[in-house]
């Protein structure tokens, strides 16, 4: 990590790594809060401010905290600044706040969130953290506004509550099922334009989990393999 | 009575935790590619929902009387680790054989967005104790159907990657299935209200 360039760890999440359309974490907001171009960039802004706090504030505890409660003490600091967020949202922008409702209290078990601090914050220097929080946060608000604006202009036929062509809409992208559409086809799109090279995750699986190896699945995943792998040997032995 | 019924049936079909708010859509992707760790995912999640429930809205009584509700967030997380934790040792020790059915799956639930969202949803809602206990149930039982169904669908031998472009093979072909799911409950809406 000490040869990266400060410039390299602040574009890794905006495009090679971004969070939501390569990684494939950090799909509930996205999917939930892309009806339109504005609850995109709120949420994405909001998001951003606690990657970036959690990060630094993390980096600079990552000697202090125990390696055995390290998840729980991420989980209070980030849930700590999650609170902050609340309260600036509840006095300056009361409708936006309405509008996400539910979805900034969850900002707490956003995966990219602790996904970062468990993958970055806890490894490197408060600076490199900074750099990697805006860099991520960046990413996730830059993929969120573009499907808030596909949707948001197809669903009303307008962008930011501006109308663009008179009369046009497409209920259907405003709706649930064309959250998880517009993802599909945003995705496929990238691996056409690449030749499939772009996804790091092949496929949904518990492996593009930021936790995947402080969880048990993984283990039980390696037994399950362990005992099919002894059952066919026993079997070939017959 | 009737209110309860309501409840229960607009958070499964009208309201799916999973095809109409997205919560849990992680864990809905992610593990929905065999029907067995999808029905004891959604198991899981059922029975850590109703727990959750059942702790956190007390709790939330508590903070309210000492004008504390703002740290409902910072409090409800803590309250849900600790929990996730104290049942797998709970477990363990007597429910041997739960604890291999469900086990694997309890620490993935800690960070499982459905499990927070559901708790704060009872209490934005103002639901009294009743009505939020069974508001947590029918999104479990809600989750645990689209989970099941979509790992049908999945395991179906239809489904296969034939003939599909290049391009929305895997990831994209997933998703688009996830959307015409959706579409298709989508049909339940104002059944209830």
């Amino acid at each position: 990590m000490e040869n990266k360039s400060k410039l390299s760890i602040l574009t890794n999440g905006i495009i090679k790594e971004n969070p939501v359309l390569v990684l494939l974490i950090g799909t509930c907001p996205a999917l939930a809060v892309s009806t339109s171009l504005l609850n995109a960039l709120g949420m994405g802004v909001a998001a951003t401010a606690v990657l970036i706090c959690s990060n630094i504030v993390i980096s600079m505890l990552r000697k202090v905290i125990p390696d055995k409660v390290r998840i729980p003490c991420y989980i209070v600091v980030i849930a700590g600044f999650v609170t902050v967020v609340q309260f600036v949202l509840q006095a300056y922008a009361p409708e936006l706040n309405k509008a996400l409702g539910v979805f900034i209290p969850l900002i707490v078990v956003n995966c990219i969130i602790l996904g970062r601090a468990e993958a970055f914050a806890n490894k490197n220097t408060i600076v490199d953290s900074a750099l990697d929080g805006i860099g991520m946060g960046l990413g996730f608000t830059l993929a969120l506004a573009l499907m808030g604006a596909i949707r948001e202009f197809l669903g009303t036929g307008g962008l930011l509550g501006y109308t663009i062509i008179p009369g046009f809409s497409i209920g259907f992208f405003n709706l649930p099922p064309g959250g998880f559409f517009v993802y599909g086809i945003l995705i496929a799109v990238l691996m056409k334009a690449t030749h499939g090279k772009a996804l790091k995750a092949k496929s949904f699986s518990c492996g593009v989990c930021p936790m995947y190896n402080s969880c048990n699945l993984a283990e039980a995943n390696e037994e399950i393999a362990a005992e099919k792998a002894a059952v066919s040997q026993k079997g070939a032995e017959a | 009575m009737v209110n309860l019924i309501v409840i229960f049936m607009s958070i499964v079909f009208v309201n799916n935790f999973v095809l109409s708010q997205f919560l849990g859509i992680c864990s809905f992707l992610g593990v929905s590619n065999k029907m067995s760790s999808a029905v004891g995912m959604g198991s899981a999640v059922v029975f850590v929902m109703v727990i959750a429930e059942a702790v956190t809205w007390p709790i939330q009584q508590l903070l309210n009387k000492f004008d504390m509700g703002y740290l409902q967030t910072v409090v409800f997380i803590l309250v849900i680790a600790a929990l996730v934790q104290f049942v797998e040792m709970f477990m363990k020790k007597y429910l041997p054989a739960l604890q291999k059915a469900l086990g694997i799956f309890l620490p993935l639930i800690t960070t499982n967005c459905a499990i927070l969202g559901a708790t704060i949803n009872a209490i934005t809602f103002g639901y009294s104790f009743a009505e939020s206990m069974i508001y947590s149930f029918g999104a479990g039982v809600g989750y645990m159907i689209a989970m099941i169904l979509f790992a049908g669908v999945r395991e179906e031998k239809l489904y296969n990657e034939e003939g599909v472009p290049a391009a929305f093979k895997g990831v994209p072909l997933i998703l688009v299935s996830a959307a015409i799911m959706s579409l298709s409950f989508m049909g339940f809406a104002g059944m209830f209200q």
